[in-house]
């Protein structure tokens, strides 16, 4: 075998593994393309000319966008604000106080501090369906069904995998930093919000990018515990747009489906290296 | 790891004591709000019959009788194991070949990989109505719809999951063979092993780790299934059976539960919570299987 040709042959390996890949990726950004051009088009032609592009008679320009926003007897613009509302708090409550309690169950690991970390782990395996009718009373009495308040919810069930995370972070941090600290007369308080906190920031990252996809997308939790005739989130409004008949406007739904990944996906774009480090650092919970 | 090292030593730990209410006060009060009560009192619960929480009085194992004999819980159970499997062969054959390929060096595999990752982002509601437009868009053109027959419904699923889910596998995959020590590649190369050789040989054994989680994610995953579920069919078609009862031919485990706490009869709640149960089992089961799988590798290594 001389090189020209083993070379030759693997250029053409890798051409060839280039256009399947291009291919699959084609394939991929398909059913998003989908959605782009069925929002653009008349009801009626959404079924039946699925995939053409909308012309002519089926072109509804913005109409489905402007029906969309009162479609469903619920304005969108309220779902979106819930959705960021819930989202923004959520996450913020988790990623504040797990790290201070998993600061405190690494430091002093007493008897208690094992038992909660153990019980944050078991709570990873535990499915929804398990807690969901008595979690969403116990929500309901103790009148944590607001958007205002559910992000308690939010905090309690989804403390698991963040405390897991943050302990295993935090015991890799040296101690003498924090013996330093307190030898210079810092009190635990001043030790973990200017000295442990800033050095969180890695898994800050991966655990709020965790807890942000969860909560955003999330639909069961908050449909069992909020008033949905008052208050729904972008999951919820768009799965009860369909009504009890079953018969919903496709054009108005694909309209809205596309206001809402298009924040997602420009998010994605933005911040994509975090994204992926983050949820393959999560990987251990799924 | 705690003998080698103490957590703190005093001059750390004692004062850190005193701000316990602070540090773990209010993730302790959420956990129990959210986690353990309603935990321990789904237990309790899965034992009583109740209409009202109040007025739950025990009633043994009646629960779980009924629940196992509910031929609808059987169907969503065979199902979704079928549907697990089928989901996991999948999703991760086409996941790895993918890593595989993007890394072999491919100019533009940083799009590529981007591209595969996105549909992760895209919550399981909105994905079901985005395929079930595209699914009635071409099965429309035969006069029929994902709606009609379970087979349809099926393997929409089926190919509504590995969109989502192997760019998710593959960058574990990706992780797992940019670790593949170089040194051998070479060495598998100088001693003039085949590409599909050194796939089989040195590639395989080395992402063994990868393959044990991605293998068990996709499971669980399977298993736990719902807003997908929901949105795509619904468990749609029903099929009444000659007693009467309905069975939702497409409906996953997680599904029936939901309809049984939330359907119809109200009475049915005590058997609703038993099948909850019955489904951690299973699902917590997986989970720990998994974690022997991967100490008992973490050890070997």
């Amino acid at each position: 075998m001389n090189n020209g040709t083993t070379l030759a042959a693997e250029r053409r390996r890798k051409t060839v593994m280039s256009v399947v890949l291009g291919v699959i990726c084609v394939i991929y950004v398909l059913p998003v393309l989908t959605v782009v051009i069925n929002s653009f088009k008349v009801n009626t032609f959404v079924k039946t000319d699925t995939f053409a592009l909308p012309s002519g008679e089926s072109w509804a320009g913005f109409s489905n966008f402007v029906k969309g926003m009162t479609f469903g007897n619920y304005p969108f613009v309220s779902s979106v604000l819930y959705s960021l509302l819930i989202t923004v708090v959520s996450t913020a409550l988790i990623l504040l106080f797990t790290s201070m309690a998993a600061w405190y169950i690494a430091r002093v690991n007493s008897k208690f501090c094992k038992l909660v970390y153990y019980l944050c782990v078991f709570s990873m395996v535990v499915p929804f369906q398990m807690v969901m009718f008595t979690l969403s009373k116990t929500a309901d009495k103790l009148h944590l069904n607001t958007p205002w308040t559910i992000p308690v919810v939010y905090l309690g069930f989804g403390a698991g995998l963040a405390i897991f995370m943050f302990v295993g972070f935090v015991k890799s941090i040296p101690l003498e930093i924090e013996e330093a600290a307190a030898i210079d007369g810092c009190g635990p308080l001043r030790t973990y919000f200017s000295v442990v906190f800033p050095m969180l920031r890695p898994t800050m990252i991966s655990v709020g990018i965790l807890e942000i996809m969860w909560v955003w997308n999330d639909y069961l939790l908050p449909v069992l515990v909020l008033d949905i005739n008052k208050y729904r989130t972008i999951p919820i409004h768009i799965q009860y747009l369909k009504g009890s008949y079953g018969t919903v406007d496709l054009g108005a739904t694909m309209a809205l489906i596309l206001l809402s990944i298009l924040p997602v996906i420009v998010f994605y774009l933005l911040c994509q290296k975090h994204i992926i480090k983050g949820v393959a650092a999560g990987a251990v919970k799924g | 790891m705690n003998r080698k090292r103490p957590s703190a030593g005093n001059t750390l730990r004692a004062p850190i004591r005193r701000w316990s209410w602070l540090f773990l006060g209010p993730v302790l009060a959420a956990f129990v709000i959210g986690f353990v009560w309603p935990f321990f009192q789904g237990i309790y619960l899965s034992f009583c019959k109740f209409r009202l929480i109040k007025d739950a009085h025990f009633t043994g194992l009646d629960n779980y009788k009924s629940a196992l004999a509910d031929p609808s819980f059987q169907h969503a159970f065979w199902y979704t194991a079928l549907f697990a499997v089928v989901s996991l062969v999948l999703i991760n054959v086409l996941a790895f070949t993918v890593a595989y390929l993007l890394t072999q060096g491919i100019r533009g595999s940083n799009l590529y990989r981007t591209v595969f990752f996105m549909p992760n982002l895209i919550g399981g509601i909105v994905l079901g109505y985005i395929w079930s437009m595209i699914f009635d868009g071409i099965l429309s053109r035969f006069g029929t719809s994902i709606l009609l027959e379970s087979k349809y419904g099926f393997w929409g699923l089926i190919i509504l999951m590995c969109w989502q889910q192997i760019g998710y596998m593959m960058i574990i995959y990706i992780a797992g063979l940019q670790a593949v020590p170089e040194d051998m590649l070479e060495a598998a190369k100088i001693d003039g092993a085949s590409k599909w050789q050194t796939l089989w040989r040195v590639i395989i054994p080395n992402v063994m780790p990868s393959i044990t989680i991605c293998t068990f994610l996709s499971l669980t995953n399977g298993f736990k299934l719902f807003d997908q579920n929901l949105a795509l069919t619904g468990g749609q078609p029903f099929l009444i059976q000659s007693g009467g009862s309905v069975v939702k031919t497409t409906e996953m485990l997680a599904l029936n539960i939901y309809n049984t706490f939330y359907g119809s009869s109200t009475a049915a709640q005590g058997t609703a919570q038993a099948k909850a149960v019955l489904f951690f089992i299973l699902v917590a089961g997986l989970g720990l299987i998994q974690l022997a799988f991967t100490r008992k590798r973490e050890v070997q290594q």
